[in-house]
């Protein structure tokens, strides 16, 4: 099982001193944040993609190439790459050469964006965004798996003799993840590929997740991937953390109170109760996160929103020393007691390459595209 | 056994949106009667969903109470929705309620609309305000609604006024609820998923890697 973090990569004032990072600052943050992770013995990295302030990352393969340079072992993924908007095309190749760089410690997770204008800012329509979706990622699989690629379709000019460079890495594309809160297409998306399915477990109660989750792996198994217990689970989760419970939940309250996806709304108890926020000691993280087993089955990554919301860089590289020292090996121990072996491990390309030699694509592709 | 969902708007406890509410729902009540239909009233007040309502608008979820509602609006078979007129328009907890209510929940929903005010001259409320809004939102407005003014809660002629009036929206409303029948709920999250399937298995490859538009 992998465990994580994901950036949204806000610039937020921070609430308690009034102060607000600069673009430079927030984007370094975020890099030494990264680098932390990997410090602390955390196996992924994960960055969104927004095209407007008060956000940075824009451009996600630029900023995890220079992650990739500065890290040896953990993986650089995203929350969300935009297949909606952008053109798979420059996604492929984008994403083929951070494969290059980081030596296959790289995938990728796609999703729709929810800030509607930058659908005309990128010439699309919001209206169409599940047939873009569908024909956008139905392009990217082919421009990473066949070497020659004649294509057409509604949303993109049609390609021709379209080779893609370069090549994915020992031939084998970065693991997809498909990302969504609400739409129960997006679980379709992902189990009728084989692709993996990630739940942003943050904003919405955990019977929601359950019951993507649950579609999710039932049409797995329908799609003929493997069994329901065998598809590729990730899920999101939120936690602020200090030794003592009471401290975490006072540092933790204004920047909560003034956050701009919840703040100035139901308050941080509510929230907690509501949602998969945990604001509180290591052992109420551990127990907590331990629960999301309960409802989402085995699962293969957790990944933790931690660096949002104002919060100063100190105070997220403390939280990435308490998740890395007392509550990620405990989550470790316990999620491997009583996971059944054909469950399968977190994807990596390692292990992807191995598959693949072995002419196993079990979770790689639709029953059509694994005809010879 | 006819559903009803009564979605009450009002703020004061007591309530004279209230008050409308109950008159209408026990003239709709006794018009089913009439045709041997048995009713099941829900009554929803707002006032007391109102932070969960602004929490809704805020976050994007709704808290278990009110998810709780939402349950209760899409299981019936119709909707009586009263509002007080604030600035010549619905009240803003009224409004939002109905923003936050999932999407397709009021589809073929038949509706009784009514609405109460300080006077008279806000009547046309029902008309400009109510009417298009469930329109827009697929509902099956009955053709009579009520508005309510202070003085028609008063003694003498206007008293009578109301009763009659009452009477007229109840009677074409049980109408249209025995024309549109117990109402099978929607399933969206199933009708998506299919319409997601066909687009994903019409999207495959055919006959040596041609390409099909759908």
């Amino acid at each position: 099982m992998h465990f994580g973090i994901f950036s949204v990569g806000d610039v937020t004032t921070d609430p308690t001193t009034g102060r607000t990072p600069t673009e430079t600052e927030r984007i370094r943050a975020t890099v030494a944040i990264a680098k932390k992770a990997e410090e602390v013995g955390l196996d992924v990295f994960a960055t969104g993609e927004h095209h407007n302030p008060p956000f940075v990352p824009s451009s996600p393969t630029t900023l995890l190439g220079y992650i990739a340079a500065q890290t040896e072992r953990i993986i650089m993924s995203t929350a969300t790459t935009l297949i909606t908007t952008n053109d798979p095309v420059k996604i492929a190749e984008d994403f083929s050469v951070l494969q290059h760089l980081a030596e296959g410690r790289a995938d990728l997770m796609l999703g729709r964006g929810n800030t509607g204008p930058v659908y005309p800012w990128f010439g699309q329509d919001i209206r169409a965004a599940i047939p873009l979706t569908v024909e956008h990622y139905g392009l990217l699989r082919r421009l990473w798996r066949e070497e020659v690629v004649d294509w057409s379709g509604k949303f993109r000019t049609p390609l021709q003799g379209f080779t893609l460079a370069p090549q994915p890495l020992d031939g084998v594309p970065p693991f997809v993840w498909h990302g969504s809160i609400r739409t129960p297409e997006v679980a379709e998306l992902a189990a009728y590929y084989g692709d993996g399915f990630f739940h942003n477990h943050i904003f919405w109660p955990p019977s929601h997740t359950k019951r993507m989750v649950q579609l999710y792996r039932q049409r797995f198994e329908h799609y003929g991937h493997g069994s329901a217990d065998q598809a590729i689970v990730g899920l999101g989760g939120q936690v602020f953390i200090r030794p003592n419970s009471q401290d975490a939940v006072e540092e933790f309250r204004p920047y909560f109170d003034n956050a701009p996806v919840y703040g100035h709304g139901p308050s941080l108890e509510e929230f907690s109760a509501q949602t998969p926020l945990t604001v509180g000691s290591p052992q109420q993280v551990i127990d907590r996160t331990l629960g999301f087993r309960d409802y989402a089955g085995d699962y293969q990554r957790q990944l933790f929103l931690i660096d949002h919301a104002g919060l100063p860089l100190k105070t997220v590289l403390e939280q990435l020393d308490l998740l890395g020292e007392d509550v990620i090996p405990v989550l470790r121990k316990e999620f491997a007691v009583g996971r059944p072996e054909h469950v399968p491990d977190a994807p990596t390309h390692e292990a992807l390459v191995k598959a693949a030699a072995n002419g196993d694509h079990c979770t790689s592709g639709t029953a059509e595209e694994q005809q010879p | 056994m006819t559903k009803l969902a009564i979605i009450s708007g009002g703020l004061r406890e007591p309530s004279s949106t209230r008050l409308l509410a109950d008159r209408i729902t026990a003239a709709v009540a006794a018009g089913l009667a009439t045709k041997n239909l048995t009713t099941d009233a829900s009554v929803i007040e707002l006032r007391r969903q109102g932070r969960a309502i602004m929490d809704t608008l805020l976050t994007g979820f709704a808290p278990a109470e009110l998810e709780s509602v939402f349950e209760t609006v899409a299981d019936a078979d119709g909707v009586i929705a009263v509002t007080p007129a604030f600035n010549a328009s619905f009240s803003g907890l009224f409004k939002s309620f109905f923003d936050v209510l999932p999407e397709g929940t009021l589809s073929e929903m038949p509706v009784l609309i009514a609405a109460t005010g300080g006077t008279e001259r806000h009547s046309l409320v029902l008309e400009h305000a109510l009417r298009p809004m469930f329109s827009y939102l697929h509902a099956i407005v009955s053709p009579t609604g009520v508005y309510a003014a202070t003085d028609d809660f008063g003694a003498g002629q206007g008293s009578a006024d109301l009763s009659t009036r009452i009477d007229k929206a109840a009677d074409d409303y049980v109408r249209l609820l025995q024309s549109c029948g117990p109402r099978t709920r929607r399933d969206v999250f199933t009708e998506e998923l299919t319409d997601m399937e066909r687009l994903l298995t019409g999207w495959q490859p055919r006959d040596g890697g041609d390409t099909v538009e759908d």
